[in-house]
């Protein structure tokens, strides 16, 4: 527990670092302490007073919910609704616990002024770690109720019934509602320990009510940052610089200043031009002449790999059983392969955007982040605000897969709007999107295990370097094993590095990380001459992934037979934050052009209790679809600190044409915590597809993306 | 050129002054008032900002004004008829057929253009014709679907 906890603290701490200066983030900090132990005491109701009960959270269960004199309930909530689905799922935690009918509950979300303090939206996190929060504060809430009715009823709380909120006294028939107990007014009783539902008496999990943000997004009425417009708000266009090192030497912008109603802004580093027309912003951009001093360059997409087993930190021992020598004594096949994987970008069809008000001294950003919260702090910090004086809304976001913990655009619409004294909108084009991405860490992995007389690995020696540490354990049963790992996407790295920001990447380390393991079990299972679902349920003993893993044969239909078979057809496991996940996929492999097309991708999951069965599969599929981009094509190219991505021409995502047959499977497992799904499929589909293509042509890729001309080289070498 | 420019907006006769130059996708969104169109890449390479422009599925990221003049030009606000959704959207809305949903005006538009003028697409049809519209989010299994269910097909949809 105490690692994972590690994990989301980190992904926390990088996301508060990026975009504002580490050294002024550690000053502010303090070394170890998060921003939400100093929050002012304006912000009394976001004071998280009473850790570790809702830890990091408000104490206060006000702080989630409002039941209006119409006994409508509003669930107030810091996450925000990414495409996710935590919109429609949220509420549906807050109804069972509070016992009101879902379709009284209305939410608002992501909004600093309104909401409770939340870290961020990420790490599958919004079910796993906010969800128990959320149905604490509806617990606690609901004996608070219980009491109050007793007492205005006049009868004992024990006999007490809740439906719909409304309180009935069994005895006497007696009934009051919610509504009528608490008037609009903040309830002001609190309780310790309110014990939350058991599982088996729930009634609103497990239904797959009608997505809350469908109609708007079906009618474009669905507003995202970009959609905020007031009269007289300008667009800006910043002036960027080609490379992250480039240092610009002079700018002339008196071509720019010639347009009609163009402002020309320049303070400090930040030089932009304002229009009330993008169309005219963008020209004033495209006019103005700068030079810039560039560094020689150092490293490039090719020489990255050598670059970072280089420059890496030391490796840490994460967890090490048996004896790796002993385990080699045993072994009559080592088998040592090197996995490399590239740059990928988040790449969100919503690229950064937000639009910054000033009224007064009050600032107001509406901004498409996953983290409004530590956004707020930022523009605090940047703008030189009291935190009172910042709120930060969060519309509708398009799309974040990690790529918006970071929101650099908040602070320059910000600091724009005060500098121009009118509401000004940032939204990035898609090259400053590429150039200003946190992308998923350049990787390799190094592993060397063997396999015994009998056809069971006896050791496994397991290190990864840059991609970073989460699942890296191996959860196959070896008795001899060590794993380590050197730097990662989080905070901690030497500088130089990597030559541009990294960040958490959906399901980041666990990509990298499970594409080369699944990879070198299959190696493993060849040598083995086994079926490879065979070889790895021989080295598994944890229930809940063997009861995956034959989900996923029986729905696929999976015929036991040594890999390669010719048929194309791969399987590969993982677990990710207590998610358990089996992925099989069947592929076509064009030998003369190196195309792969994946016809069929069968996934099974072990989630724990599922809240919104529809809503987890949308996620499931997502994944799988998104997945098949890093596993194919997604690929950054880099010259130095220069990007040479600009746009969707070079760096493809999947698309329709690859869309394979997709079937789901959620395990029922009502005695699991609830645990996330928006991440936990996607970490498979490396794996999955490189063991495929080696079963349908024998040839193994190592490294990822595994594009046209990749595969044609590993075809001729096979 | 600075000059006024006449089409036909979501049905109404609708009147522009300006660069007819300027890109119809920002006209739309900022002078108009029609956020539902959307901004994805600038070089219609991704299919967010599609709109349909006499039965065609242009990006308006790359249409500039003087070309919509004398035109029809229609958006996601205006495929609601006396405010029943158009079938497409009742299919996107039945399927879950988004996430973030940035991507789903464009998406919508597409397959209205698509189905206008083949009403009933296979489904290497409904492929090819949605290739070049991007969804991060990964919701193509069930857009496929949707459109399929528009078009009343009852082939099957993976």
């Amino acid at each position: 527990m105490k690692d994972k906890q590690q994990g989301w603290e980190n992904e926390f701490l990088e996301v508060q670092a990026d975009g504002i200066d580490r050294r002024e983030f550690l000053t502010l900090t303090g070394s170890g302490l998060f921003l939400f132990f100093w929050v002012g005491p304006l912000e009394a109701i976001q004071e998280p007073a009473r850790l570790p009960a809702r830890p990091g959270y408000p104490s206060d269960f006000n702080a989630y919910m409002k039941i209006g004199p119409d006994g409508r309930v509003t669930c107030l909530v810091g996450k925000v609704e990414l495409g996710q689905g935590s919109m429609t799922a949220l509420p549906m935690l807050l109804a069972e616990e509070l016992d009101v009918a879902l379709e009284t509950v209305d939410i608002v979300m992501g909004d600093t002024d309104l909401c409770p303090w939340d870290m961020g939206t990420f790490g599958s996190l919004s079910i796993r770690q906010f969800g128990p929060v959320l149905r604490g504060a509806g617990a606690e809430a609901r004996a608070v109720l219980l009491q109050m009715a007793a007492e205005h009823l006049g009868v004992p709380v024990e006999g007490l019934q809740v439906k719909d909120g409304v309180v009935t006294s069994a005895s006497t028939g007696k009934h009051v509602s919610y509504a009528e107990l608490v008037q609009g007014k903040r309830i002001e009783r609190h309780l310790e320990k309110v014990p939350l539902k058991p599982v088996s008496t729930f009634k609103v999990h497990g239904r797959s009510p009608a997505r809350r943000d469908a109609l708007a997004k079906v009618t474009g009425k669905a507003k995202y940052a970009g959609d905020i417009a007031f009269p007289g708000m300008l667009h800006a266009r910043v002036l960027r610089s080609p490379a992250h090192d480039a240092v610009l030497k002079q700018a002339d912008t008196s071509a720019a200043e010639k347009i009609a109603g163009v402002k020309v802004v320049r303070d400090g580093d930040l030089i932009a031009v304002l229009h009330e027309s993008p169309d005219e912003a963008e020209k004033a951009r495209a006019l103005i002449h700068a030079e810039y001093e560039r560094p020689p360059t150092a490293v490039d997409d090719q020489s990255i790999f050598e670059h970072l087993l280089k420059t890496a930190p030391p490796p840490q021992v994460l967890n090490e059983s048996g004896s790796l020598a002993d385990g080699e004594k045993l072994a009559t096949t080592v088998v040592e392969e090197t996995y490399l994987n590239s740059y990928v970008a988040h790449a969100p069809m919503e690229t950064h955007s937000a639009t910054a008000v000033f009224e007064k001294d009050k600032l107001t950003v509406w901004a498409g982040t996953q983290t409004p919260f530590p956004v707020k702090q930022q523009l605090a910090q940047a703008l030189k605000l009291a935190p009172e004086n910042v709120r930060v809304i969060t519309p509708y976001v398009g799309g974040g897969f990690g790529g918006k913990s970071s929101s650099r655009q908040a602070v320059e619409a910000a600091r724009l709007a005060r500098l121009v004294g009118k509401p000004v909108q940032v939204v990035w084009d898609r090259s400053e999107e590429f150039f200003f991405d946190t992308f998923r860490p350049a990787a390799v992995v190094k592993i060397r295990a063997g396999l015994g007389e009998r056809g069971a690995m006896t050791f496994w020696d397991f290190q990864v370097f840059c991609a970073g540490d989460r699942e890296a354990k191996q959860f196959y049963e070896i008795p001899n094993q060590r794993t380590a790992s050197s730097g990662g996407w989080g905070g901690g790295n030497p500088a130089g590095l990597h030559p541009f920001a990294v960040g958490p990447w959906r399901a980041p380390s666990v990509n990298t990380n499970t594409f080369a393991r699944e990879s070198h079990i299959d190696i493993l299972a060849r040598k083995a001459k086994a079926d490879p679902v065979e070889f790895r349920l021989r080295h598994l003993a944890d229930q809940r992934m063997i009861a995956v893993l034959q989900a996923a044969a029986k729905q696929f239909g999976w015929k036991p037979v040594p890999a390669p078979s010719g048929r194309g057809v791969g399987v590969a496991c993982a677990i990710y934050l207590g998610t358990y996940v089996a992925t099989m996929a069947e592929v076509e492999v064009d030998k003369a052009t190196g195309r792969v097309q994946v016809k069929r991708v069968v996934c099974a999951q072990d989630q724990g209790v599922t809240v919104n069965p529809e809503g987890s599969r949308q996620q499931m599929e997502g994944s799988i679809m998104m997945g098949l981009g890093y596993a194919l094509s997604e690929e950054v190219h880099f010259r130095g600190r220069e990007v040479l991505e600009h746009n969707f021409d070079t760096y493809e995502l999947p698309r329709f044409s690859w869309l394979p047959r997709i079937e789901t499977v959620l395990i029922e497992n009502q005695a699991g915590p609830a645990s996330g799904c928006g991440e936990p499929p996607i970490v498979t589909m490396g794996a999955v597809v490189a063991n495929a293509i080696h079963d349908a042509t024998g040839a193994r890729l190592l490294q990822l993306p595994m594009t046209p001309s990749r595969i044609r080289t590993a075809l001729s070498g096979s | 050129m600075q000059r006024t420019i006449s089409f036909t907006l979501n049905g109404k006769p609708t009147r522009v002054t300006g660069d007819d130059e300027h890109t119809l996708l920002w006209v739309l969104r900022y002078e108009l008032g029609l956020t539902g169109t959307k901004f994805g890449c600038g070089e219609a390479l991704c299919g967010a900002c599609t709109v349909v422009v006499d039965r065609e599925a242009v990006r308006s990221c790359a249409t500039r004004m003087k070309d919509v003049a004398g035109k029809s030009v229609l958006t996601i606000e205006g495929l609601a008829e006396a405010g029943q959704l158009h079938r497409i959207q009742q299919a996107f809305l039945k399927h879950n057929a988004f996430q973030c949903g940035y991507c789903t005006s464009g998406m919508i538009m597409s397959a209205y253009a698509l189905l206008e003028k083949t009403p009933q697409p296979t489904m290497a049809d409904i492929l090819r014709h949605m290739d070049d519209n991007l969804c991060r989010c990964g919701s193509h299994p069930r857009i496929v679907e949707a459109i399929q269910e528009a078009a009343g097909s009852r082939e099957r949809a993976r």
